[in-house]
């Protein structure tokens, strides 16, 4: 143990959850730090699920001035001009989150996420990315990995009613109990750069279609030097040509990425509430355990389609041999 | 999506949900977000403490209030244009009938027990609603589309209910912690505090010494004069002692079992506490909301709750929980049932259930473990909750576009199968037998000469079938009805009938009457087809009669649920104790998901799935390659009475 004993207050406000994962779960969760970046609704549900979870402390970083069509998946800032007007969503975000949980230190980091550096991220347990681009999705993993410290490191992106979690544990070990015995587990995770790059054929067989389309969506993103997200019905031929550019040259049939898909996908903005809440309640769930020990974490990615209803998970790339 | 038509569809439905609870509060947040327009919501419960890590619409200062209030105004907080209707009030009131019902395009379920989900149920089927029926436990959760002459009803399939033991185990032959949990809530605890005149139900004693009831009567009397302390060692004495010398007189029950030790108080060192201290804020009156102010564990320096107690701390903790149940909470004695919220009361039984697993040779549980045991607490967290009401939404409109063909049954699994966390199957198809919507009539065997029509009634309609207001009918006769409007005369005929007789009723009930059972309110009626038979067998049978056709509960491991029902039961030892899940927040999951990939065994996956587990039975799977958007390799999970098999891979 260690060494500090919860107190009565957490045991009352936590005793059913620490029904199901265990008093020393819920004390390591008292002293972790979380950031969270991008708070679109995907994320601000998990800010919910971890603020109530009884975290150490939360950190917002968002310095997009609020407007209507940043609020459509949000509950916790009032569609009200008035209120909203002038102020950033982190700093909206952050006032309406520390209601939820006073033993839960919720602040603000102002700066752009690509400056920050790997000092910065130090201070953290577990990171949560969104509505960013690709190369800084991919800039921030590798400030993680250079981290003395394991910072468990998690993107997000909803994009209509589908969405997709990307977990790197790194060297991730945990104990399970099987029957009365301990085992460790010994999990090792690619880093983002190396799973999306991972050649299609090497692909598990019938891999979820929305990690394929998802990766000519940003493709598309990065090549057009669009932000994320910003793409439209409109863009549905040269998403085409660059899918078959890419199916081409990975020999992979253009079946596979769908039309309906991809024009579900270039409605990159438009979210939809409930697959926030079952995204953000499945990746509450992730960093949970991560930080608690408890629990086989999932790797490496996550889908979520409402269309078909399934959520699954997806082990994709190799880390690379040391 | 297409969303135009979509948006319209969802913008234009009025909705009902039943529960603000754990699912409730996701559910309600989800909806608003997604566009509903007129939500209403029915909750009779009242915020509590151990409610605000998960029902995150509700804050320290709510407790208390009306959860369906407090969630309503939450909501419109970020969602002001809205319209959501909240109803402080059981769903069960008579004011929620089939009119009420039929307002609302889809009913969506976010309940904690069987019993209001049996009635919502019904109501549904009457009204001919879609209902969306929910559940989770911990990790676990589940969402089904239930819609009359379409899918299965609530009522079709087996589901998991309260678990109940032999009485003997618990009286004399206790082998798990839970025995001892519920010797101490239900027979010692109700003994202590509850009702007096229930001293044939549940004795104290061993139930192998038939003898007696006055002697025993004598030594729970607490009587005039005598000190606390002394009495309190009294009973200690009289049940973790004496009670346990008599059990081991009899050597038969210990052939092939471990004996028991007797425990008597001046072996174990306790230390005695001088009068009770000053506890908690004096001067308060014993009114519920201060149930906690009174604490044995206070009075005796104890502060973890996830401690285990020597037998020493256990004795102190028994004996001062019991002195203080004397000497503070007086007024309370004889009208006291076991609440997992009094603090006290868990603290006693708590206590007297390490002692008594002490005697027995099993090992020892905190006050945090018995509570949870006790209280049938159900295990519960924000994120599961917050999955399952995500896939509410997502089917109900699904049923608003009226997109049968893509109708789900959803499983939230804590260890992946087949790749899948979230699960999809077809929706079940209606029971072609069930009771309830198929209208297929029952049978029970009854004793018709010894039997009355109370004991059909309670025992059947109201324990067994889930009516609340029932109505009997044999022909065109009616043998029974309860009702606001019945003239005096009415009501005292059908008290004569509760009295009688089947076979002496007015119109008969012999072996081959068919009765008809109806409940107004829920607009449910079935035949039950009588056959008279003169024999039961009181172990296996001790209702003294047999229903057949109907969904039987089935025993629960996991959640086991152990308190026996005060007071109901005058039918002496070889009644099992049993109740109905004590209300919580959250619900058990209903059905076990489905095993998925060739090479698992059934088993293999029900085994890991914890609560899931526990149904008893595990339906078997088909597989069934769909094709749903021109290619065959979306195939979905479907679940069949069939063996395993998978059809249509190509």
């Amino acid at each position: 143990m260690d060494g500090e004993e919860l107190t009565e207050q957490e045991t009352a406000l936590y005793d059913r959850q620490i029904r199901v994962w265990g008093a020393d779960a819920q004390r390591r969760l008292s002293k972790s730090h979380i950031l969270v970046s991008g708070l679109k609704g995907s994320v601000i549900e998990f800010c919910k699920n971890i603020v109530l979870a009884g975290v150490g402390s939360v950190t917002l970083n968002d310095d997009r001035l609020v407007t209507e069509e940043l609020l459509t998946a949000n509950f916790l800032v009032p569609p009200d001009p008035n209120v909203y007007t002038g102020k950033s969503l982190a700093e909206l975000c952050s006032d309406s989150l520390k209601d939820f949980n006073p033993m839960v230190r919720v602040s603000v980091q102002r700066g752009e996420l690509s400056n920050f550096d790997v000092d910065f991220f130090h201070k953290f347990d577990a990171v949560v990315i969104s509505s960013c681009s690709l190369s800084t999705k991919k800039s921030v993993n590798e400030k993680c990995r250079k981290s003395l410290k394991r910072i468990a490191f998690y993107t997000v992106d909803c994009r209509d009613s589908c969405g997709e979690i990307f977990v790197d544990l790194q060297d991730y070990i945990y104990n399970k109990k099987k029957e009365d015995e301990t085992i460790e587990c010994h999990i090792e995770y690619p880093t983002l750069e190396e799973a999306i790059s991972a050649p299609w054929k090497s692909l598990p067989r019938k891999v979820s279609k929305l990690y394929l389309a998802l990766r000519v969506v940003e493709k598309f993103e990065e090549l057009e030097g669009r932000s994320r997200g910003e793409t439209s019905a409109a863009d549905l031929p040269k998403i085409q040509k660059l899918r078959k550019e890419l199916c081409d040259a990975q020999s992979h049939a253009e079946s596979q990425i769908p039309d309906a898909l991809l024009e579900r996908l270039l409605k990159g903005r438009t979210e939809f509430p409930p697959v926030c809440a079952i995204i953000g309640g499945i990746l509450g769930q992730e960093v949970i355990k991560a930080i608690s020990g408890k629990g086989d974490p999932l790797k490496n990615f996550f889908f979520f389609d409402a269309m078909d209803g399934k959520g699954i998970i997806e082990d994709i790339g190799n880390p690379k041999p040391k | 999506m297409d969303s135009e038509q979509q948006q319209s569809a969802i913008e234009g439905a009025k909705v009902l949900m039943v529960g603000a609870g754990g699912i409730g509060c996701e559910l309600l947040k989800t909806l608003a977000l997604s566009g509903f327009r007129d939500i209403h919501i029915i909750d009779m419960d009242t915020i509590e403490v151990s409610n605000l890590n998960r029902q995150f619409l509700f804050r320290q200062s709510h407790v208390g209030q009306s959860k369906a209030k407090v969630a309503r105004d939450a909501v419109l907080k970020f969602r002001p244009g809205i319209s959501i209707t909240s109803y402080h009030a059981n769903v069960k009131d008579p004011d929620f009938n089939v009119d009420f019902f039929k307002q609302f395009n889809v009913v969506m379920n976010g309940l904690d027990n069987l019993d209001a989900r049996r009635h919502v149920n019904r109501l549904c089927l009457a009204s001919g609603v879609p209902l969306i029926e929910s559940g989770t436990t911990g990790f676990l959760g589940q969402v089904t589309v239930q819609i009359k002459g379409k899918t299965e009803c609530y009522e079709c399939q087996n589901k998991p209910a309260p678990k109940t033991y032999p009485v003997c185990t618990i009286t004399s032959t206790p082998s798990k912690f839970v025995h001892c949990v519920v010797w101490a809530k239900d027979l010692l605890f109700a003994k202590l505090f509850g009702p007096k005149n229930q001293e044939n139900d549940l004795n104290v004693r061993s139930s192998d010494s038939s003898s007696s009831s006055e002697q025993v009567e004598d030594v729970f009397e607490h009587k005039k004069g005598e000190e606390i302390e002394q009495y309190a060692r009294k009973i200690f004495d009289h049940v973790f002692g004496y009670n346990i010398e008599l059990a081991l007189s009899n050597e038969d029950t210990w052939k092939s079992r471990g004996k028991p030790r007797p425990i008597y108080c001046k072996d174990v060192d306790v230390i005695p506490t001088e009068h009770v201290h000053q506890n908690g804020n004096q001067g308060r009156g014993s009114a519920a909301g201060d149930m906690t102010s009174v604490s044995a564990m206070a009075t005796l320096g104890l502060k973890n709750p996830q401690d285990l107690w020597s037998l020493k701390e256990n004795t102190a903790v028994f004996l001062e929980a019991l002195k203080l149940f004397l000497s503070k909470r007086e007024k309370e004695i004889g009208n006291l049932s076991f609440d997992k919220d009094d603090q006290l009361a868990v603290e006693l039984v708590t206590a007297a259930a390490n002692i008594r697993a002490t005697s027995f040779g099993i090992p020892l549980h905190s006050l945090f473990e018995t509570k949870g045991i006790a209280g049938n607490i159900v295990h519960a967290v924000a994120t599961t909750n917050a999955v399952i009401a995500g896939l509410i939404v997502i089917e109900a409109i699904k049923v608003l576009e009226n997109d049968v063909k893509n109708y789900r049954m959803t499983f939230c699994l804590e260890h992946s199968s087949n790749k899948m966390l979230l699960m999809p199957v077809e929706p079940f198809e209606a029971n072609k037998s069930c009771y309830v919507c198929s209208e297929t009539p029952l049978t029970l065997e009854i004793n018709t000469r010894r039997s009355k029509l109370r004991d059909l009634i309670d025992k059947i309609v109201k324990a067994k079938l889930g009516m609340s207001s029932p109505l009997i009918m044999q022909d065109s006769t009616l043998l029974y009805e309860v009702g606001d409007d019945l003239d005096e005369g009415e009501v005292a005929n059908y008290a004569a009938n509760l009295e009688k007789v089947l076979s002496e009723l007015p119109s008969p009930v012999r072996g081959g009457t068919i009765l008809t059972v109806e409940d107004l309110q829920q607009e449910f009626k079935c035949s039950i087809n009588i056959k008279h038979r003169e024999e039961f067998d009181e172990e296996k049978e001790p209702d003294g009669m047999v229903l057949s056709g109907w969904t039987q509960a089935q025993a629960a491991e996991k959640n086991s649920n152990v308190s026996a029902d005060n007071g109901a039961s005058t039918s002496g030892a070889s009644q099992a104790a049993s109740t109905m899940p004590e209300d919580d927040d959250d619900l058990q999951i209903i059905i076990p998901p489905p095993v998925s990939g060739r090479k698992r065994k059934l088993s293999s996956v029900t085994a890991t799935s914890g609560v899931a587990s526990a149904a008893a039975k595990e339906p078997k799977i088909k597989r069934k390659a769909e094709e749903i958007d021109g290619d065959n390799e979306n195939d979905i999970v479907m679940l069949d009475d069939g063996n395993i098999s998978k059809k249509g891979e190509a």
